[in-house]
């Protein structure tokens, strides 16, 4: 610098003459972009952020009530004179009483809790204090009793779901003010409700049965659940997993290792992108027309959803896996080639165990896109009210099934608030499926790739 | 070398490994290799020289149809292996290749153990019946690749966490262990450092007791310190083969004298 300086350098020498302790306009320019740009960046992630909170935070804040249930314990008397009036404790006789005729067992075990001092309302009768027990009760008391014939004329113990009106009083959705409004509710109602807490009759429990139960009618929200439908979707995981993999990572291999370059396999590799693109509802009309009217598969079946889902999987897996090949490096197959292997060989021993964490974080991406699927499946009649649960598979694949995404569409359809809550408990229960099995790809990739 | 002169007494009543004869390489519309035609000896290493693109590399991956793998890439004329042609409809390349190893030039160890390394070729070519032969086959290999002493303690560790230079040694007692006739190796020590280097070249001399071994390199040093023979390729031809001494002292072509003392390449 000295020697510079005293041979006279300080006239300018070129563009970048200027002292480096000040920065220049054009310095100050581009340091300026890169600011705004990284402002921009944060912006854009803060935004991402509320956006993410907003909606997790709008469905836990609905639907975790859903978890929670108001239940009633009731001793219940069995009365011969009701249920086997001839005393010969015949299950054809038996069955033969309708779901209606258990409810004045029901309205019988509230006469006996009103014998305490502390419970009963002026101006309600048993019979209208029964309704505070879900329609579903009598059906339960029923299947009891046709289950157990030898239980007649003695007292059981039962555990019955509140109706909707009064677990959502519980939850807040239901007043004082909006129950004098409610053909379905009564203040007085509300208030036995309250007097049966106080003496911990009525007590708020986890609703083990929103992941058990089967979908319920409109005005039974309380007992409606969604164990139909997390089978169902299930089964369709086991038939798009059992499809789509194999199918997938045999197509992907052949194309890769293969298939030769020809225009043939171009125009195929141009499809494969096309065919991700495509909108689902087209694969749902695609499972209506081939698979059920065509090939005659029932309606409403998880293997006909499987069929659809695996169609609209494939691309995903095809391009992931392809992907994956593509970057396990030429060497590798070089050196598999040069000591003799046959190019199945090669792949199979060495190139597709360095493929595989990619094959399977593709695979499970797949999954999760198919599991929260809907438009396919409405066309392929799987909205159906489905009360039955399918059987074991391999039959239970051909039996009526619901699913989880279709479950949610279906039920903020239905007028009842309690319904909204529902839907909202199905996300959650749907994003916890999803949440789950983005762990295991991540977890899977872990373990994979420390064989590196 | 010093034993050269004692060496071509010897080399014309030797058989030839390899003959080629009038090759012709084309990728796609360009002619890569021009009419080579070149008699490789048993027990012998023989150097490709040339500047880069010369295609020395395309043709020794000719000699064990590596080049098959290139869709675009198309062979003509007669190459032969103890008198068979290797182009033949009849032969599996597979099978040829168990019998003409080839070594990278990057090492490319497999991502798997020292130990699974090596086994790997005998496995799939059947080799052994049991593990106790398997066992003798990996020391043997790796006690011929002189690496050993270096890992006979941690077999089960992976071949990747190795140096540099061991990773290629490795590679090269990997091609022993399946027991090849020739030894082709692309060249080996191009990403190795000097240290590594002598230890290869030191390995490459032993072997050739028992293999024909054609190394390409572009160390002129390499090939003079290494090979018995030498061929020098330029644009696609084989310019010049003979005695590696010959061809270091005494080149016949001036393209090949103008390589060697560095004004073309």
């Amino acid at each position: 610098m000295t020697d510079l300086s005293t041979s006279g350098a300080a006239a300018p020498r070129g563009p970048h003459s200027s002292s480096l302790l000040v920065q220049d306009a054009n310095t100050r320019k581009r340091n300026a972009a890169e600011s705004r740009f990284r402002l921009y960046g944060v912006i854009a992630i803060a935004i991402a952020i509320l956006a993410l909170f907003a909606l997790l935070g709008s469905i836990l804040y609905n639907g975790s009530s859903s978890f929670r249930q108001a239940f009633v314990v009731l001793d219940v008397y069995l009365d011969p004179a009701k249920l086997d009036k001839d005393g010969t404790r015949d299950l054809e006789k038996i069955a033969k009483v309708s779901t209606f005729g258990y409810a004045p067992l029901i309205a019988a075990a509230f006469e006996t809790k009103f014998e305490d001092p502390e419970i009963g309302v002026e101006g309600l009768s048993a019979k209208n204090a029964a309704k505070l027990i879900s329609k579903e009760g009598p059906a339960e008391l029923r299947r009891y009793v046709l289950a157990n014939p030898d239980m007649i004329g003695e007292t059981v113990q039962f555990e019955f779901l509140a109706s909707g009106r009064i677990d959502g009083y519980y939850k807040g959705r239901v007043t004082m003010e909006t129950a004098k409004l409610d053909k379905n509710v009564s203040p007085e109602q509300l208030q036995l409700a309250d007097q049966l807490k106080e003496a911990g009759v009525l007590a708020i429990k986890f609703n083990t049965g929103f992941l058990t139960r089967a979908d319920a009618s409109e005005n039974r929200p309380e007992a409606a659940g969604l164990g139909v439908a997390i089978l169902g979707s299930f089964y369709m995981m086991i038939v798009v997993l059992c499809l789509a993999l194999p199918i997938g990572v045999a197509a992907s291999i052949y194309l890769e290792e293969f298939a030769p370059k020809n225009w043939i396999t171009d125009i195929i590799e141009v499809n494969i992108s096309n065919l991700a693109a495509v909108p689902s509802i087209v694969f749902g009309i695609l499972g209506l027309a081939i698979f059920i009217n065509f090939a005659g598969l029932p309606q409403s079946a998880p293997i006909v959803g499987g069929l659809v889902l695996t169609l609209m999987t494939l691309p995903t897996i095809i391009i992931a896996t392809r992907a994956s090949l593509k970057a396990v490096p030429p060497s590798i197959r070089d050196a598999a080639l040069g000591i003799g292997a046959s190019k199945m060989q090669a792949v199979f021993h060495h190139v597709l165990p360095l493929a595989a964490p990619g094959i399977l974080t593709g695979t499970i991406i797949g999954l999760a896109q198919a599991l929260g699927e809907t438009a396919p499946l409405l066309l392929i009649g799987m909205v159906a009210f489905v009360r039955d649960f399918p059987s074991a598979p391999p039959e239970g694949f051909f039996d009526p099934a619901a699913a989880l995404p279709v479950q949610v569409y279906n039920w903020t359809q239905r007028s009842d608030p309690a319904f909204v809550e529902r839907a909202s408990g199905a996300i959650i229960v749907l994003m916890v499926f999803l949440l789950i099995m983005n762990a295991i790809a991540i977890v899977l990739r872990r373990r994979f790739e420390r064989r590196w | 070398m010093y034993d050269a002169p004692n060496l071509e007494k010897t080399v014309d009543q030797k058989e030839f490994k390899i003959t080629a004869d009038n090759v012709q390489v084309f990728y796609g519309d360009t002619h890569a290799i021009k009419d080579v035609s070149v008699q490789i000896e048993d027990n012998t290493v023989t150097a490709f020289i040339g500047p880069s693109g010369c295609g020395k590399s395309t043709f020794l991956r000719c000699l064990n149809r590596m080049n098959d793998t290139i869709d675009i890439c198309r062979v003509e004329g007669n190459i032969l292996l103890d008198g068979e042609n290797i182009y033949d409809k009849k032969v599996d390349p597979v099978q040829l290749r168990a019998k003409v190893g080839m070594v990278f030039q990057k090492p490319n160890p497999f991502p798997k153990s020292i130990y699974d390394n090596i086994a790997y070729g005998p496995r799939i070519h059947g080799l052994t019946r049991n593990k106790a032969d398997l066992d003798i086959i990996v020391e043997k290999s790796l006690r011929r690749g002189a690496i050993w002493d270096e890992v006979k303690d941690r077999l089960d560790q992976p071949g990747t966490g190795l140096s540099g230079g061991q990773q290629q040694r490795l590679c090269i007692a990997r091609a022993i262990a399946t027991e090849p006739e020739v030894l082709l190796m692309d060249e080996p020590c191009s990403a190795l450092d000097p240290i590594a280097t002598a230890q290869v070249e030191e390995l490459i001399d032993e072997l050739r007791q028992d293999y024909s071994v054609v190394i390409v390199t572009h160390s002129m040093q390499q090939a003079a310190r290494v090979s018995q023979k030498t061929a020098f390729f330029h644009l696609g031809n084989l310019v010049e083969y003979g005695e590696t001494s010959q061809i270091f002292t005494n080149p016949i072509d001036p393209r090949t004298e103008s390589y060697i003392t560095g004004r073309i390449g």
